[in-house]
C-alpha cells in the first residue's frame, strides 16, 4: 500500500464511510460479531462459523460479516449487532449457533427482528 | 400527494378496538372536521402496535408523540392542544415514548442511558483488524492535526488546559508529564505505553488494545511530537494474546501506510513503536519497574526523584501513559480542551472507564462522565445485586484500593472524592460485593495478592505485607487475639511511609478501609469468634432455626453432605459432625431459615479447643519491640 499523505486520509475516511454505512445500492445489511477476549471465550467463534455457513447456504450477497471487539456486557457475550440499511441497529445477546441461525433467517433475510434474543435497539452515545 | 402538518397514527388492531379505539376514532375526525384541518392533518388507521395493554393508543408525528389509554373525552383537548396550538398534552402522553416491537430503545435501558463514550468510542462498532476503519471513524487525523498545524507547545498547552490525568490510577496530569519531558535536553526521549493491567477484575485495557488499537498508536504518536520522540515501546502482559497479536498487526499496517516509521503522513517526522511483552508481574505496571524490565533487567523499582520524565528507560527522558490516557488523547487534540471539559468535574474532567464485576448483574465494561456516584454506577447501570441479595461494599483500585460501604455509595467518582474514602479511583476495576462476602477474607485475599506480588526489594513491603497476612490468617483461623486489630493498623502506617514503590504504599489500603467500614466484623471474629458471613469455616456453626422453617427440603437437596434431616412438615435440622460449612443451605433457604451462629455452638464436637488453637498461632515479631 502506497504511503498515506494527510489528504489521503480524509479521501480513506470517505471510502470507507460508503462502505462501512449501508447505503443504496450497497449492502442491505450488516452482521457484527464481538470478537473481544470475553466474546470469543463465550464462544463467539461457533456463533460466527454459524452465520458465514448460513450466507453461504443462502447465497446473500447483500450482507457483511464483520468482527469487533468488547461491546461492554461482557456477562451477555456471545453478542452480535445486526444493522439493517435505515433501521436502528439491534444487539443481541447470549447467542448460541442455534439462534445465530434463527436471526439469520428472521431479521436478515425476513427484516423481522427476533425479539425474544434482543437486548436492546439503537446506537450507543459517542462524544 | 397532500402535505399533511401531522400524522396521527392510530392503533386499528384488535387490542385497542376492544378497548373501545373505534368510538375515539370516530370522535377524531369528528373533531378535526369541526375545526377544519382535514388537509393538515392526516390520520391512519394502523395495524396492531403491540402495546395493546395501553389500548387504545395513538402516535403523533413529528416528535413521536405516544398517547396511551385515550378515551373520547381526551380527543377535544388533543385536537385543541397539540394540534392546533402545537403544545401536546403532558397529562395524556405516556412516561417513555413508545417503542417498536418489544425491543427496548437504549434510552430505555440504563446500563446505556447513563453512558458516554469517547476512549471506547469505537467499541463493538469497527474491525480493529482493518486500518480502514479506524480511519473512517476520524482515525489518525489528530495525528495529521497534530503533526502538521501543531507545535509541541501547542499540543503540551492543550492537554494542560484538558485536565486530562493518567487514567492508570494515579491520577497525574498527562499535560505536566509531558511538559516536563519536553523540556529535557536528551539525544533521545521515549513514549511508552503501559498495558500491563495487573489489578484483578480490570479488563479496560485489554478491551481498548483488542477493540481499538489504532488509537493507542494515534495516541503515542502525538506524545512522541510533543515530548519530541522517535521512539516507542508499548508494555503489554502476555496473557493478553489477543492484545498483542491486534497491536502488532495494527503497527503493522500503521507502517506499511506511512503512519509510523519515517517521515509519518509526509511531514518529515519520525517514530516507531515496538511491543515489548511483560511476564505478568504486577509490580512491573510500576512506572520505573516496568521501565527495568523494558531494559531487560528483573522487574524492580527504583526510588525516585529523579522522575523517570528526566532520566527514566536507559536514562533517557520518558513518558509512560497507561492505554485508556493514550485513548482520549486523539479526541482532545481534535475537537479541543474546552469540548473534553464539558463532561467531569473541575479537578477530574472528562470520562473514566469502568470494568464492573463481582456480585453485579450487568458484569461488563462502562463508561462514564466523572462525578457520576457509584450508587448509579452499580444500582443503574450495572443492574443491581442479582439474587435478591444485599449489597455491601465495592472494592476500587484493586490491591493498591479500598472497599467503600453502603453508606458512602453516593460519594461522586472524581479522584479526590473516592481518595477521601480510603479507596483510590484506580485503573478502574470495580469489584460489588454483596452480603455473602467476609470482609476480612476479602481483606486477606488483597494480601495474599500483594505478598505474592511483593518484588521483595525493601523489607517494610516484603516482610509487612508477610506479617500483615499472617495476623490476618491467625483472626480468619480462630486464633485472633485482642490487640490484632491496632497492630494491623500500626503495620499499615509503617508500610505505607516506608515502602519504596507504589506497590508497598498502597498495600494496606484493602485492610485499613475494611476495618475502618466493617471493624465489627473484625471485632466479632476475634472476640467472639463468630465469621456472621459463614466465609471463615472455623468460625461458624450452621444451625436451622426449626421455628421459622417450612420444612420445604431446599436445604436437604442443596446439602452435598447429607448432614441435613428431616420430613415433609418436619422441621429440618443439621448434624454437625457431618457438616463442612459449604453455605449451600443457607444461601439456598428462602425463608431466611437457615442460621449461622458463632463457632462455640458447635465445640461440643471433636473441634481443637481454643487452648489448642491459640497454640497454633502464626507468630511474628511484629510490635513486639526490642
Amino acid at each position: 500500500m502506497p504511503r498515506l499523505t494527510v489528504e489521503d486520509l480524509k479521501k480513506i475516511k470517505e471510502e470507507y464511510k460508503s462502505i462501512l454505512t449501508l447505503r443504496e445500492g450497497g449492502a442491505r445489511v450488516k452482521v457484527t460479531i464481538h470478537m473481544g477476549t470475553c466474546g470469543i471465550a463465550a464462544g463467539a467463534r461457533k456463533v460466527m462459523e454459524a452465520l458465514l455457513e448460513e450466507k453461504g447456504k443462502s447465497g446473500v450477497t447483500d450482507m457483511i460479516v464483520t468482527t469487533s471487539g468488547c461491546a461492554g456486557l461482557c456477562s451477555k457475550e456471545p453478542m452480535a449487532t445486526v444493522e439493517i440499511i435505515n433501521e436502528s441497529p439491534v444487539k443481541y445477546v447470549h447467542l448460541n449457533e442455534e439462534k445465530i441461525r434463527t436471526i439469520f433467517k428472521e431479521h436478515v433475510m425476513e427484516g423481522k427482528p427476533v425479539e425474544q434474543y434482543a437486548l436492546v435497539m439503537g446506537s450507543e452515545t459517542a462524544y | 400527494m397532500e402535505n399533511y402538518r401531522l400524522s396521527v397514527m392510530m392503533c386499528g388492531g384488535t387490542g385497542c378496538t376492544a378497548a373501545g379505539s373505534l368510538t375515539v376514532k370516530d370522535a377524531l375526525f369528528e373533531e378535526i372536521r369541526k375545526k377544519g384541518l382535514e388537509k393538515e392533518i392526516n390520520v391512519v388507521i394502523t395495524t396492531c402496535s403491540s402495546f395493546c395493554s395501553q389500548g387504545p393508543v395513538m402516535t403523533v408525528y413529528p416528535g413521536e408523540i405516544f398517547y396511551p389509554k385515550l378515551a373520547t373525552k381526551d380527543i377535544l383537548e388533543v385536537v385543541e392542544e397539540h394540534f392546533i396550538k402545537g403544545r401536546p398534552v403532558e397529562r395524556l402522553m405516556y412516561k417513555e415514548s413508545p417503542r417498536k416491537g418489544a425491543i427496548p430503545l437504549m434510552k430505555d435501558i440504563p446500563f446505556y442511558k447513563y453512558q458516554v463514550l469517547r476512549a471506547l468510542r469505537n467499541k463493538g462498532l469497527i474491525d480493529a483488524e482493518k486500518i480502514g476503519e479506524y480511519i473512517s471513524r476520524d482515525g489518525y487525523q489528530a495525528a495529521a492535526k497534530a503533526l502538521t498545524e501543531m507545535t509541541p507547545e501547542q499540543i503540551i498547552d492543550e492537554m494542560k488546559k484538558s485536565g486530562l490525568r493518567g487514567r492508570g490510577g494515579a491520577g497525574f496530569p498527562t499535560g505536566l508529564k509531558w511538559e516536563e519531558s519536553a523540556k529535557a535536553r536528551a539525544d533521545q526521549k521515549y513514549i511508552l505505553c503501559n498495558g500491563d493491567e495487573g489489578d484483578p477484575g480490570a479488563f479496560m485495557d485489554r478491551s481498548i488494545m483488542e477493540g481499538d488499537p489504532h488509537v493507542v498508536l494515534e495516541g503515542m504518536i502525538i506524545g512522541a511530537k510533543a515530548i519530541g520522540s522517535t521512539k516507542g515501546y508499548i508494555y503489554v502482559r502476555a496473557e493478553y494474546p489477543l492484545a498483542v497479536q491486534r497491536l502488532q498487526l495494527a503497527i503493522d499496517q500503521a507502517k506499511e501506510n506511512g503512519l509510523l516509521g519515517e517521515n509519518i503522513l509526509g511531514t518529515g517526522f519520525n517514530f516507531d513503536i515496538e511491543i515489548y511483552q511483560g511476564a505478568g508481574a504486577f509490580v512491573c505496571g510500576e512506572s520505573t519497574a516496568l521501565m527495568r524490565s523494558l531494559e531487560g533487567k528483573r522487574g524492580m523499582p527504583r526510588p525516585r526523584p529523579p522522575q523517570s520524565a528526566v532520566k527514566g528507560l536507559w536514562g533517557k527522558p520518558t513518558v509512560l501513559n497507561n492505554v485508556e490516557t493514550y485513548a482520549n488523547v486523539p479526541q482532545i487534540i481534535l475537537n479541543g480542551a474546552d469540548w473534553f471539559r464539558t463532561l467531569g468535574t473541575e479537578k477530574s474532567a472528562g470520562t473514566k472507564v469502568f470494568a464492573l464485576s463481582g456480585a453485579i448483574n450487568n458484569i461488563g465494561l462502562i463508561e462514564v462522565p466523572m462525578g457520576i456516584p457509584l450508587r448509579k454506577i452499580i444500582f443503574d447501570i450495572g443492574g443491581g445485586i442479582p439474587n435478591k441479595r444485599k449489597f455491601k461494599a465495592v472494592q476500587l483500585g484493586g490491591p493498591s484500593g479500598g472497599c467503600i460501604p453502603e453508606s458512602l455509595l453516593d460519594t461522586p467518582v472524581t479522584y479526590e472524592d473516592i481518595m477521601k474514602t480510603g479507596a483510590i479511583v484506580g485503573s478502574g476495576g470495580m469489584v460489588v460485593m454483596n452480603d455473602l462476602n467476609c470482609m476480612v477474607s476479602v481483606a486477606k485475599f488483597f494480601l495474599e495478592f500483594t505478598v505474592e506480588e511483593s518484588c521483595g526489594k525493601c523489607p517494610p513491603c516484603r516482610l509487612g505485607t508477610t506479617v500483615m497476612h499472617d495476623i490476618l490468617l491467625n483472626i480468619t483461623e480462630g486464633r485472633g487475639a485482642e490487640g490484632d486489630i491496632e497492630l494491623l493498623e500500626d503495620l499499615s502506617r509503617d508500610i505505607i511511609t516506608a515502602s519504596l514503590c507504589g506497590l508497598g504504599q498502597t498495600a494496606p489500603n484493602p485492610v485499613l478501609t475494611t476495618i475502618k467500614y466493617f471493624r465489627e466484623e473484625y471485632e466479632s471474629h476475634i472476640n467472639e469468634k463468630w465469621c456472621k458471613t459463614g466465609v471463615c469455616k472455623e468460625l461458624c456453626t450452621f444451625y436451622i432455626d426449626e421455628e421459622k422453617c417450612k420444612a420445604c427440603g431446599v436445604c436437604k437437596r442443596a446439602c452435598p453432605q447429607n448432614a441435613i434431616s428431616g420430613e415433609k412438615k418436619v422441621p429440618h435440622r443439621i448434624d454437625q459432625s457431618r457438616c463442612i460449612q459449604c453455605r449451600s443451605c443457607y444461601v439456598g433457604c428462602k425463608f431466611d431459615s437457615v442460621k449461622i451462629g458463632p463457632r462455640s455452638m458447635r465445640d461440643a464436637m471433636d473441634l481443637p479447643d481454643q487452648e489448642a488453637l491459640n497454640n497454633m498461632r502464626i507468630e511474628t515479631m511484629a510490635g513486639k519491640g526490642e
